[in-house]
């Protein structure tokens, strides 16, 4: 009897535990990141038009050359992107080739975002129905992913690039620089 | 004494100017200006090749709703998704494939129909333990009334 009242309790023990863990991770603030799935995977082939014209388009092709790049996903529509845009002329100033996607943006929209917050980019393509973003693993904007010269994703930085995040993109490049 | 609608009057002009604010605020929104993808809305004429492009869009995950399957939401990269999948449907590819492709970019995370993997058997195998010691406690009850 006495070890039957004891599983019973143990029961209840059990019970009490699950629900300190419910109310546990309820309580924990919620990460609402998707990571990609594409790091230290070559980035998928595609080739995307130019959509301002001092600028070309961006093709895997072009991140293929031996020299590793940042890749900024951004729009002109997202207001994150105009947060960061200072820090992306700060990872410029050091030196990053930055070459940017244009996410289901318009001409006129994109040209006014760079002129209104500065162009970093070399190259910039212009993705309408977000098919590389999708190829890339990314689910929003802005994000930015540091790619080798052999056209590896080596590192995804999710959101607007802080200034506490520039040292970090600028060591995660030099890495990919250095295989 | 003034009467009582009169005085009223003054809060009712308060609240109609009010509420001519607000209709005339617009609401700022991160939306793209542009028209959605050829393939988001737009159904395969193919009505076989629609109902398996319906039946695998149900089953991945909206990226930025999350309670959500593409499915079933209006956000741009959803209807984005949802032309992916029916493009690729019309072009010959297997459901199970354009599946994979996803899950090879967003992980598990973009999966929403419940799946058996080494993280998520728990969440089946648990109900059935419990289950079981309900049982046990039942039964050692029942036994002992009669």
């Amino acid at each position: 009897m006495i070890r039957y009242r004891l599983f019973l309790w143990g029961l209840v023990a059990f019970a009490a535990a699950v629900f300190a863990l419910f109310a546990w991770q309820l309580n924990q603030p919620k990460d609402e990141f998707v990571a990609s799935a594409m790091i230290g995977k070559p980035i998928p082939s595609f080739t995307l038009p130019p959509i301002v014209p001092d600028r070309p388009g961006l093709a895997s092709a072009d991140l293929a050359d031996g020299q590793a790049r940042l890749l900024n996903v951004f729009a002109s529509w997202c207001v994150p992107c105009i947060a960061e845009a200072p820090n992306l002329a700060r990872l410029e100033a050091s030196g990053a080739n930055l070459v940017g996607i244009a996410i289901r943006d318009r001409p006129q929209d994109t040209a006014l975002f760079l002129a209104n917050n500065g162009n970093p980019f070399s190259r910039i393509g212009r993705d309408d129905i977000s098919a590389v973003q999708l190829s890339i693993g990314s689910s929003g904007v802005p994000e930015t992913f540091v790619i080798d010269g052999q056209g590896v994703i080596r590192y995804q930085h999710i959101g607007d690039i802080r200034d506490s995040d520039v040292p970090v993109l600028l060591e995660k490049l030099r890495e990919a620089s250095g295989s | 004494m003034t009467p009582a609608h009169l005085i009223y009057r003054p809060f009712a002009a308060f609240a109609s100017v009010l509420m001519l604010l607000c209709a005339l605020v617009h609401p700022v929104s991160a939306q793209d200006l542009l028209p959605p993808a050829p393939y988001a809305y737009r159904q395969l004429d193919d009505p076989a090749l629609e109902a398996q492009a319906q039946a695998l869009m149900e089953t991945l995950r909206c990226l930025k709703c999350q309670s959500q399957s593409i499915a079933d939401s209006d956000a741009p990269m959803a209807g984005d998704m949802r032309h992916q999948v029916r493009t690729r449907i019309a072009a010959g590819e297997k459901p199970e494939a354009i599946r994979a492709w996803m899950v090879e970019r967003y992980g598990d995370y973009v999966s929403y129909k419940p799946e058996l993997s080494p993280t998520t058997w728990p969440l089946f195998v648990v109900p059935l333990v419990l289950l079981a010691f309900g049982a046990l406690v039942l039964r050692r009850r029942l036994r002992r009334a009669a």
